[in-house]
């Protein structure tokens, strides 16, 4: 019993950094329409600029600043050439551009730094509460994600620029009608999601060793969760990646690992199906 | 009397709480113009999404030729006979013209061939005054001959009722006279018309007869002259007086 | 027939005669084992355009379709002994039907949520095979040496199969070719262009799109069955290569999605790209970079691919290169 509460408490605690990597997805879904197909080569990088800071003597937790500020001014950068031509476009080009510009962080990542596993090694305490162990970085990384999310909430709803970013999100046409220059706007959205995606990515680093390679995979959850949760919607995501975590966790101790897989896509086709606004509802 | 070509019968349609159509019947024969007016968001577009299957009816029946065609999909409503434009136009932009109306005469009720489609296409387009430009992009076109477009595609399904959606919006006064000859045009081949129009001079002129619609309801039915005078209609419709009167002495002019 | 004094046609089967019988001169299995390659591409990228140039329905896991053939196949071949004519042509149909089947559900979703849902039944697929003890889990299937004794020996049946591998390949353009000029065609670009509009002129979208999916799924799934058969093994990795569907994409798109030669074009373009990339050292370590450029690069500056290009330069050349 205490084994399977373990995992669960895994499940949860994994599935909030999940959450986060979903709401860097969701974001730039519901304020621009572009499903962004460079979300788990960024999540790669934001684990090699981790790498990269850790290296020259940060500690991981504190490396976590540096690498957000870059994450930001990259997804800028990112939405000027790639995005910002094609955004009004049919669906087929933005996910054609962003998964050029996939392909070219991994091709420079995989000449850079090869496909080969690197980790970050630092101390780790270990706790135990009534026979459940867990690491302080998963107790951290799940908290950093908690915190980075109420971050975004205070942003969008309690600060100017992000009410502007909510309104874009509403309705493109009329916010620029009211005065707010709505390619800046999506530029700075961009540049959120894509930190908050590489900020996931670092968090990731502080648990498991990682490849240039590893996005992919965390992609792919983050579109299992943030579908769960309806496609635009950050707080739908968030639980999506709870969801997405707990059934992780409680399947895991029942059947082998590689089935998870299965039924994480199946649910996934299945939502889009069936409740393509997600579990709770939201826009479409 | 002539034979009825279309049947509302109680028909609603909520969306949520909201009854954006609400109990309208009304009967529509043979060969005539049946002019549907009524405020912005009276149901007009609603109940021609209904009649033509975009949705279906929450209650009531649609019967059409004396064939009940309540909830079938929109594809199988043209293959009856019953085609339909749209108030925001939708030509299929990367086609030229001609395929544009190809495909109207292809998918509508005579089910035709290719080739015998693009001969009743360039007929259409001749009818229609839009052959100069069939070798066109559609999505090229300026705001009135995508408003012709929509006519001709729906035309070319070789129709026997054409719902027209406020296909007088947007155009200047010229424009406006040379889509009313080609709705007279269209009503003398025999087709029957119901049409959406907030051109008060234009509806009451080109209809046989009026069906007035409010907040989803049928408020009056008539022949134009009945309808100017409908004190309900005055009040709840027009809201003011001095418009009444203006649409009046448009009737007279 | 109409067909015959079209230019194009003709070009078509010439063009399968040079794949077919140029490697043949002097038995020159380099070459075979290069055109085998395009001859795939240019398989996938065509069948791949009914969808996305035809439809305007971004399918991003059509490999879905190419792996499950070859997995028919092998399965069929090696723990049944059919023979492979008929275990590809089964392939085929069975994984027809499976896209009909999926297709009444995936494709009323629309834009980037079908999109998603493509890339989430491919993943879903190959995790599924990869655990699916019948066709060998994540080790696949292995076809014993013997296999090929039937057809006279190794090096007879790789010549057999690389020959049906090209008349795939044609019968691919001829059907991209078919298809564009038929009533059916005409309604699946209305779809494209705007489906409640093709709707509501008689278009019956959800069969059209429905019956088109399927039909482009036959085609990549025979391929997939031949290709797999040739390497004698089929494992899911290599069998549900996202990747491999994506850069079918980025083929369709260099040539001109939309058009019939286009996707050829791009997909043999594209094959030598990647292998000139590949083999030269320096610059072999940054052919993802250079592929990414380049893609970007398409559909920033000319969304319409290289027929787009040359159509907008020489309209006249639509008559021969349709």
């Amino acid at each position: 019993m205490v084994e399977i509460l373990s995992s669960v408490m895994d499940g949860l605690l994994i599935g909030l950094v999940y959450g986060l990597a979903a709401i860097g997805l969701t974001l730039i879904f519901g304020v621009m329409d572009v499903v962004n197909l460079a979300h788990g080569a960024i999540i790669a990088l934001g684990m090699f600029f981790l790498y990269l800071f850790f290296g020259a003597g940060l500690h991981p937790y504190l490396a976590l600043l540096p690498v957000a500020v870059l994450g930001f001014i990259f997804g800028v950068i990112v939405y000027q050439i790639a995005v910002r031509k094609i955004i009004s476009g049919p669906p087929l080009m933005s996910l054609l551009a962003t998964f050029a510009v996939s392909m070219i962080i991994i091709g420079v990542g995989t000449a850079l730094w090869s496909t080969s596993p690197y980790n970050i090694n630092f101390k780790v305490t270990t706790y135990n509460f009534f026979g459940y162990t867990v690491t302080s970085a998963r107790l951290v990384s799940a908290v950093a994600a908690v915190l980075v999310t109420f971050g975004l909430y205070y942003f969008l709803y309690r600060t100017v620029l992000g009410k502007a970013v909510r309104a874009v999100a509403n309705n493109r046409e009329a916010a620029e009608l009211m005065g707010i220059p709505s390619q800046q706007i999506l530029a700075i959205t961009f540049g959120i999601g894509t930190m908050l995606a590489m900020l996931s990515g670092a968090l990731i680093a502080t648990l498991f060793p990682f490849t240039i390679l590893s996005g992919g995979v965390y992609e792919l959850k983050s579109f299992v969760a943030s579908v769960l949760g309806g496609l635009g919607n950050p707080t739908g995501a968030l639980f999506g990646g709870i969801i997405l975590g707990l059934i992780e966790g409680s399947v895991a101790p029942f059947i082998q690992v590689s089935w998870t897989n299965v039924i994480e896509f199946v649910i996934f086709v299945g939502i889009l199906l069936f409740f393509p606004t997600g579990l709770f509802g939201g826009r479409k | 009397m002539k034979s009825a070509i279309l049947e509302v019968k109680s028909v609603t349609k909520a969306f949520g709480g909201l009854l954006a159509v609400d109990d309208v019947t009304f009967t529509m024969f043979e060969g005539e113009i049946l002019g549907l007016i009524g405020p912005n968001g009276a149901g007009k577009t609603t109940l021609f999404n209904v009649i033509n299957g975009v949705y279906k009816p929450t209650k009531g029946h649609i019967v059409f030729a004396g064939q009940d065609i309540t909830g079938l999909p929109p594809y199988e409503v043209v293959n009856k006979g019953l085609s339909r434009t749209h108030q925001i136009v939708k030509p299929l932009n990367e086609m030229t013209v001609i395929e544009n109306v190809v495909v109207g005469a292809c998918f509508g009720s005579e089910n035709l061939g290719l080739e015998p489609a693009r001969r009743v296409a360039n007929e259409v387009l001749e009818f229609i005054g839009l052959d100069k430009y069939k070798d066109e992009l559609a999505g090229k076109l300026n705001i009135a001959l995508k408003k012709r477009l929509e006519v001709a595609r729906a035309l070319a399904a070789n129709p026997k009722l054409l719902l027209l959606d406020e296909v007088l919006a947007g155009l200047n006064p010229t424009e406006v006279g040379k889509m009313l000859d080609v709705i007279n045009k269209i009503r003398d081949r025999g087709i029957s018309i119901l049409m959406i129009e907030h051109i008060m001079q234009a509806i009451m002129s080109l209809s046989n007869r009026i069906v007035v619609l409010n907040f989803g309801r049928k408020l009056a039915e008539g022949t134009p002259d009945e309808v100017a005078n409908d004190p309900q209609v005055i009040e709840a419709y027009l809201g003011d007086p001095e418009m009444a009167k203006r649409i009046l002495e448009e009737e007279e002019a | 027939m109409k067909a015959l004094k079209s230019p194009f046609f003709w070009l078509i089967l010439a063009l399968t005669a040079l794949f077919a019988f140029y490697p043949r001169l002097g038995n020159n299995i380099t070459l075979r084992e290069t055109l085998v390659l395009s001859a795939v591409y240019i398989i996938l990228a065509s069948n791949l355009n009914l969808m996305i140039g035809y439809t305007g329905y971004v399918n991003f896991g059509s490999i879905v379709f190419f792996g499950l053939g070859g997995y028919f196949t092998l399965w069929l071949v090696g723990a049944h002994g059919w023979n492979v004519y008929a275990a590809v042509l089964f392939a085929g149909f069975i994984t027809s039907l499976l896209a009909m089947a999926l297709g009444f559900g995936i494709l009323r979703l629309r834009g980037a949520y079908f999109a998603l849902a493509t890339i989430g039944v491919n993943e879903a697929v190959k995790d599924f095979v990869s655990n699916f003890d019948t066709w060998g889990g994540s080790e696949g299937i292995f076809l014993p040496f013997t296999t090929y004794k039937a057809m006279g020996g190794a090096g007879k049946a790789l010549w057999t199969v690389y020959l049906l591998i090209i008349l795939v390949m044609g019968i691919s353009l001829l059907l991209s070719w078919y298809v564009k000029r038929s009533k059916f065609g005409l309604g699946l670009f209305a779809i494209r262009e705007d489906e409640d509009a093709a709707i509501v002129l008689g278009v019956k979208a959800p069969k059209y799109k429905a019956l088109i999916y399927s039909l482009s799924a036959f085609l990549p799934a025979v391929a997939g069955g031949l290709y797999f058969f040739k390497n004698g093994s089929v494992v899911p990795e290599e069998a549900f290569n996202l990747h491999l569907s994506i850069e079918s994409i980025v083929m369709v798109m260099l040539g001109g999605q939309g058009t019939v030669s286009g996707p050829a074009v791009g997909a043999f373009l594209y094959e030598r790209l990647r292998g000139l990339l590949l083999t030269t050292p320096s610059l072999s370590n940054f052919h993802l970079v250079i592929a990414g450029v380049l893609l970007l690069l398409i559909i920033l500056f000319a969304p319409g691919g290289l027929m787009g290009w040359l159509y907008k330069k020489w309209p006249r050349i639509r008559e021969v290169l349709e």
